[in-house]
């Protein structure tokens, strides 16, 4: 029933054992005025009778959906041997490897995840990962705040709204304070950005591509920042880096994002990883766990967690963060996904993402009625205009197989019109022409 | 073991895609693109998967080893919520969906799950209402902690300290300042509970809440709890549950009606979802009626016809702790977890986990100290102070027990006892299980006494020796390079 | 245990070197003992201008961070940047190489705070029972 061993002899063995009667007076201690009001919850169930009725539910959700929503969390194709990794139980039943010499196949695991989140960022350091995109975000702010001794961050618009939203929530009781920049035609305005940039400023905070899917050179932004003394803060795509100038090239002091499309199912929502690489003057001010190479008492290679000075079960209220986990399991994902792949497979992967989203423009931009916008280059996402409200067509679209984006106007206002759409290599041809059809009739 | 890109051989090729099969297009600028290709090892498949399931034989495991981690509740986590979880109708669920117009009746089976989880969980802590959104224990206390802050602004009181006991877990104070708040710590007495004289004296109008484990970290359940939380409450501050401990009181006692306001929970801990060698995790967070409206958004709710949906107009809602609505490929697994054990699964859990822990403590007392003898909850607190008068320290007996195949308890913590080793062997171990765990404890303390060099040079046969961590902190190498 | 005579002492450990207007400032021996092999040094800045007793460096082993507060009240004159590539100096030598920092005092008098060698030795004496 509940996985227990134990059979009645082993029970009453082992209260005599203890030297009690029952079950009962091990409970002694919680007066009865204490006991549960109530406890209603439903008898067991058989193996068989929970997974029949969770497929149940399983089937309610939609899956015949042709997916073209990104925003930030991307429907990309997972190589089994991922899967397979993942599942192997040493692994995904360990906990954190506080004891290094039975726990050397997760620290190097993580040592080796680190590596490649300092490839692909382009920076020298990276943690061992944390929650989500969002909380990454939170924790470099937070970092630049205690680096910098000074308490304004600016973030631009572009920056994803749950991102902000999680940043405005987890700072509210704290003392920072915010400048949003916003965006003009789906771009970083350069002019608003640089005239709210002071000493007072501890970071600011850039997203490439931005949410509308465009895709910048932060350069010229990252030499202002720098030029006030303040830290340069990217929140980035990882699977875009297989092409796209990674923030350490742009001079950025510190990466963050969402690592859910190096191998990650969508899973409504989670869970998914946080990943943060910085220059490696920042790393005492980083938070989470951090797995180090060293050697053991024969000279040995081996790995440990370092520098853990500066956590929570050491520093308690003075720590650089309360956060006490990381996502490693997720982490383990990314590293095999990215090992898998190589430089090859990530430049390819990259490569097929961004020539479908242009080749899904071409289709689309013959629509009349419906406009592309092409303001910036974009990597696999982009905006469309449409000549009605998006939520409309979206909902119809539906109908017809598609969930052909994400309505803008959801998280921007006067952008009731606007659809941001992503295509991602599992995107067919054939997809993207039926996408494209689709719309037409549905705006016909 | 060599480093995956020590493995690299130009030109071996791993995973392909086909052709693109759509007409290229120009490419971007070379200002926006990278320089070089990312430095990664070319690998074959085979090369990939061996190097990581060599690298998975290196670890201890709750499937292969006993594992008795205190605090963290290392129990056995059945298969079958794998499998579910990985079914398509959950795992390709993309979260947005039920943000789109119509896509609600889209995602109606993952908002159901999410939406049965919370009612389960505020039936076994006794509280009204759950979010799912925190990631992980240490998310939800942050969680918590704010919707403490927020439920004093919105009274218009200015609140600025958070009491927590000296053997509470180092994330509670952490927390705590995240939420704008000062941490003061009550003593624990000579009898194992938070010293009731020191607490009073300290508890006034200024004091936003008392946080607090129970069982506390010394496995011992107070049986003045509830006046702790009439003290508390009198002064109109909130108290709080680290739920760390709940396998202990699964229907035994619920946090709501000890008088908790705010509770989180470990989903990784309690319900059985793997550990995932330190995430993902799930901690989720329940509150009291008075509390309810400042729950993150957005919440589940069931609307009159049976179906589900998202509520997004909550006003004095904290915002968003989580991008959705939490971990949700672990909360499912959870979830089906308590649907198979039901009411007396989860009670016998409780039971069969303090029978298991009073079992050791007894077994073990005459040769370990035992600063607070009396029947404990889900996990013993032993001290290494004996051993240590012979140079056999708390982490000696850990690295000696992982050379016999265990894995070793918690060490050091809680930080009040001196070389604390905290055994919480979990309801899903047997007997035998727990006699040879005892039996190789004893022995390292004979041999403590007798030849105390066996223990310290320990371990011998593991793939590393002891690692030099003073080296790893004072030259940090933190990444390959080649 | 070494406690050089010619040395101020606080109840955390610091110890202070009057020279002139000057102060060295560094841990005490039973400190660095306590504390295990030194493994990071975070340094006030030259210019911090500093109270008696306020919080101005911190010291970290592999398992503890401990705070270091001020002997004096006064401007800090020269950090020993030595200490960040070599740790292990405050280990080796707590009160000659391994100092932290100088200070430019401008009330000797806060020294009637401080303890002598004498009644450092006692003090720790009685930490130790």
């Amino acid at each position: 029933m509940s996985y227990v061993p134990h059979t009645k002899d082993d029970i009453s063995s082992m209260l005599k054992t203890i030297g009690v009667s029952s079950i009962d007076e091990l409970f002694k201690d919680i007066p009865q005025a204490l006991r549960p009001k109530s406890f209603n919850i439903p008898p067991a169930s058989s193996e068989f009778e929970v997974t029949q009725h969770l497929k149940k539910l399983a089937a309610k959700n939609a899956t015949h959906l042709i997916n073209f929503v990104g925003a930030g969390f991307y429907d990309h194709f997972i190589p089994a041997a991922v899967d397979a990794i993942a599942s192997r139980s040493e692994f995904y039943t360990a906990y954190t490897p506080y004891q290094p010499e039975c726990s050397q196949g997760w620290l190097q695991a993580i040592y080796e995840y680190q590596t490649i989140i300092c490839e692909l960022t382009g920076l020298d350091v990276s943690n061992a990962s944390l929650y989500d995109g969002g909380t990454a975000i939170y924790e470099a702010a937070m970092m630049a705040i205690r680096f910098t001794g000074r308490n304004k961050i600016i973030m631009d618009s572009g920056v994803n709204l749950i991102y902000r939203t999680m940043l405005y929530t987890y700072t509210s009781n704290l003392n920072v304070e915010f400048v949003e920049i916003p965006v003009v035609h789906g771009q970083s305005s350069r002019e608003e950005l640089f005239k709210h940039i002071d000493d007072k400023t501890a970071a600011v905070i850039m997203q490439n591509p931005n949410f509308f899917g465009a895709v910048d050179d932060h350069s010229d932004v990252v030499a202002e920042v720098h030029k006030r003394g303040a830290l340069a803060i990217a929140s980035v795509y990882p699977v875009s880096l297989g092409m796209l100038k990674p923030p350490g090239e742009a001079g950025f002091d510190i990466a963050t994002g969402e690592g859910q499309s190096l191998g990650i199912p969508l899973s409504f929502g989670g869970p998914y990883l946080g990943f943060m690489a910085a220059k490696k003057e920042l790393v005492r001010q980083m938070p989470g766990r951090i797995v180090g190479a060293t050697v053991d008492s024969e000279g040995k290679r081996g790995f440990v967690l370092t520098l853990q000075t500066r956590e929570q079960h050491i520093r308690r209220e003075k720590a650089t963060s309360n956060i006490c986990s990381n996502e490693a399991l997720c982490a383990l994902r990314a590293v095999v996904f990215v090992a898998l792949l190589g430089k090859e497979g990530l430049k390819e992967l990259a490569e097929h993402n961004f020539q479908k989203a242009e080749f899904a423009k071409d289709c689309l931009s013959r629509i009349s009625g419906v406009q592309v916008k092409r303001s910036s280059p974009t990597f696999n996402e982009f905006t469309v205009m449409l000549p009605r409200h998006a939520d409309e067509v979206v909902y119809r679209m539906i109908d017809k197989g598609f969930a052909c984006g994400f309505p803008l106007g959801r998280f921007y206002k006067g952008l009731d019109n606007y659809l941001l759409i992503a295509v991602t290599e599992k995107r067919t041809k054939e997809d993207i022409r039926r996408l494209s059809d689709s719309l037409e009739a549905v705006l016909g | 073991m060599k480093l995956i890109f020590e493995k690299h051989k130009e030109g071996r090729v791993g995973f392909t895609y086909t052709k693109a099969d759509v007409p290229l297009a120009l490419p971007l600028e070379a200002k926006y693109c990278r320089k070089a290709d990312v430095h990664l090892a070319s690998l074959s498949e085979l090369d990939v998967v061996r190097h990581y399931t060599n690298l998975s034989r290196l670890n201890f495991s709750v499937d292969t080893n006993f594992y008795p981690l205190g605090s963290y509740t290392m129990k056995y986590n059945p298969k079958f919520t794998e499998r579910i979880a990985s079914l398509e109708g959950f795992s390709q669920v993309h979260p947005l969906l039920p943000q789109l117009l119509g896509g609600g009746m889209l995602a109606q089976g993952s908002l159901e799950v999410l939406f049965e989880t919370e009612r389960l969980l505020s039936e076994i802590t006794g509280m009204s209402a759950f979010t799912m959104q925190p990631l992980a224990g240490a998310h939800g206390e942050l969680a918590g902690a704010m919707l403490i802050a927020a439920y004093h602004k919105d009274k218009g009181s200015r609140r600025k300290y958070v009491i927590v006991p000296d053997s509470s877990h180092g994330t509670n104070p952490a927390s705590a300042a995240i939420a704008g708040y000062q941490v003061k710590v009550i003593p624990t007495g000579p009898d194992g509970y938070m010293d009731l004289v020191e607490y009073q004296k300290h508890l006034n109008n200024e004091v936003a809440a008392v946080m607090l484990t129970c069982p506390d970290t010394l496995g011992i359940f107070n049986p003045q709890i509830k006046k702790i939380a009439d003290m508390a409450h009198e002064v109109g501050a909130l108290m709080y549950y680290d739920g760390a401990n709940l396998n202990a009181m699964l229907g035994k006692a619920r946090p709501g009606d000890l008088g908790f306001d705010v509770v989180h929970l470990n989903l990784h801990k309690t319900f059985a979802t793997p550990h995932g060698g330190g995430g993902p995790g799930s901690g989720p967070v329940g509150v009291s009626e008075s509390l309810v409206e400042f729950l993150p958004i957005p919440r589940i709710v069931r609307r009159s016809d049976g179906t589900f949906a998202l509520d997004y107009h909550r006003h004095k809602s904290v915002g968003y702790i989580a991008p959705f609505y939490g971990n949700f490929g672990v909360i499912l697994k959870a979830y089906a977890y308590m649907l198979k054990l039901g009411k007396e699964g989860l009670i016998q859990a409780a039971e069969l986990a303090v029978l298991n822990a009073n079992y050791c403590r007894v077994k073990l007392r005459e040769h370990y100290d035992l600063p607070f003898d009396k029947i404990c909850m889900h996990e013993c607190v032993f001290s290494a102070s004996r051993q240590a008068k012979n140079g056999v320290h708390a982490i000696d007996i850990a690295k000696y027990l992982i050379d016999k195949g265990y894995h070793p308890p918690t060490v050091y913590f809680p930080l009040i006892v001196k070389e604390a080793l905290m055994i919480e062997p979990t309801e899903t171990e047997s007997k035998e299980t727990l006699d040879e765990f005892i039996e190789i404890m004893i022995e390292i303390a004979r041999l403590s006494k007798e030849n105390p060099i066996l223990v310290t040079q320990a371990p011998l046969h593991t793939p590393v020796k002891r690692l030099d961590e003073t080296k790893a902190a004072r030259e940090p190498n933190l990444r390959w390079q080649q | 245990m070494n406690i050089p005579k010619n040395l101020f002492y606080t109840k955390d450990h610091e110890w202070a070197r009057i020279e002139g207007k000057s102060v060295y400032v560094g841990i005490t021996d039973y400190a660095q003992g306590s504390l295990g092999d030194i493994t990071f040094i975070d340094l006030p800045k030259v210019k911090d201008a500093l109270k008696q007793s306020e919080y101005c460096a911190t010291v970290e082993s592999v398992k503890a961070a401990s705070e270091v507060y001020a002997p004096f009240s006064g401007v800090v004159s020269l950090v020993n940047s030595e200490l960040l590539a070599h740790p292990e100096l405050v280990n080796q030598s707590p009160y000659e190489l391994g100092y932290f920092f100088v200070m430019e005092i401008s009330n000797e008098t806060e020294k009637t705070n401080l303890m002598d060698a004498v009644a450092y030795e006692k003090y720790v004496q009685g930490l130790a029972k």
